[in-house]
C-alpha cells in the first residue's frame, strides 16, 4: 500500500515542470530523461554530452537536497525481485529506444507540444503498464 | 554557463520527482493497479507537470532563441509508425513490471541503494540492444 498524496504530487508536478521549462529556456532542449541518459552514453561530441551528463547529475543530487532541506529520506520499497527488475530495465530500454521517448519526453513535454506522436505513445505505453500490473498482479500474482 | 543551467535544471526536475514520491517504484506500480490497490497520485504528478509545462512552453518558445543556445531543439519527426506503437508498448510493460521509467529511476541512483543502479545497468544495455538492432535494420532496408 501507499498512500494518495495530492498535495505533495502537486507540487512535485509543479518542480518537474519548471525544470523541464528551464532547460527548454536555457539550452532550447526538451526534458525526455530517456532521450538524455541516452544521449549522455552514446554521444559522440562534447557539444552533445557535457549538458546531459550535468543534467542527470542535478537529478541524482537531488535526494540529498531533499533530505537536507526536509530531514526526511524519500520513501522507497521495491515492488519485485532484482531478475524482474532486469527483464523490466531491458524492456523499458528498448522500448525507449524505438519509441523514442517516455514518461517525461512524450508524457510531460511532448503533450505540452500538442505533439501528436506524443499523445499516441502516451496512450499506448500507459495501457500497457496498466494490463501490465492487472496480470501480473490479479490473473498470475494475487 | 551551460553546464551549471542544466545541473540546476536537473536538480529543479529531480526534486519534482522526489517530493512527488515518483522516486518510488512502488508508488507508481499503484497508480496502474486501478483495481486493487490504487493510488492516484502519478495522475496528479503529470497533470500538474503538464500544465506547468505547456505554460512555460508558451512563454519560453515565443523567444527567438534559448538564453545559452542559437535555437531551439525540438523534434523534427511527426510520422506515427509501427516503431511508435511497439516501442511504446514494450516500455509500458517494462514500466508495468517494476515501476521505474528514466524519469523515475534517475533520481533514485542519488538514494544511496544498489537496486536503481542494476535496473539502469539493465536499460542501458537494453538501450543499447535497440541501437545496434536498429542500425542493421536501416543497412538491410539500404541494401
Amino acid at each position: 500500500m501507499t498512500e494518495f498524496t495530492p498535495l505533495a504530487a502537486v507540487v512535485g508536478g509543479t518542480l518537474i515542470g519548471i525544470g523541464a521549462v528551464m532547460i527548454m529556456l536555457f539550452l532550447g532542449r526538451v526534458a525526455g530523461i530517456s532521450g538524455i541518459l541516452s544521449g549522455a552514453v552514446f554521444a559522440s561530441s562534447w557539444e552533445e554530452w557535457g549538458w546531459r551528463v550535468a543534467f542527470l547529475a542535478g537529478m541524482i543530487a537531488a535526494p540529498a537536497v531533499f533530505t537536507s532541506v526536509t530531514g526526511q529520506t524519500p520513501g522507497f520499497m521495491m515492488p519485485g525481485t532484482t531478475a524482474v527488475s532486469i527483464i523490466a530495465g531491458l524492456l523499458v530500454g528498448i522500448g525507449v529506444t524505438f519509441g523514442a521517448g517516455c514518461a517525461s519526453g512524450h508524457g510531460v513535454c511532448g503533450l505540452a507540444r500538442v505533439s501528436p506522436r506524443s499523445i499516441v505513445a502516451t496512450a499506448v505505453f500507459m495501457f500497457f503498464a496498466v494490463a501490465t500490473v492487472f496480470v501480473s498482479r490479479h490473473l498470475i500474482g494475487g | 554557463m551551460r553546464i551549471v543551467w542544466a545541473l540546476i535544471s536537473g536538480l529543479v526536475f529531480g526534486l519534482g520527482i522526489t517530493v512527488s514520491g515518483m522516486i518510488n517504484p512502488t508508488k507508481v506500480l499503484n497508480f496502474f493497479d486501478v483495481a486493487g490497490t490504487w493510488d492516484p497520485s502519478l495522475a496528479f504528478v503529470m497533470a500538474s507537470a503538464l500544465l506547468t509545462t505547456a505554460l512555460g512552453y508558451r512563454l519560453v518558445l515565443g523567444r527567438s532563441a534559448p538564453l545559452f543556445d542559437a535555437k531551439f531543439h525540438l523534434p523534427k519527426t511527426t510520422r506515427i509508425d509501427p516503431q511508435l506503437i511497439a516501442g511504446s508498448a514494450i516500455y509500458g510493460v517494462g514500466w508495468g513490471l517494476i515501476g521505474y521509467c528514466p524519469g523515475g529511476v534517475v533520481p533514485a541512483l542519488g538514494l544511496g541503494r544498489t537496486e536503481p543502479w542494476i535496473f539502469v545497468a539493465a536499460l542501458l544495455v537494453g538501450m543499447a540492444i535497440a541501437r545496434f538492432t536498429r542500425n542493421q535494420l536501416a543497412k538491410a532496408v539500404a541494401a
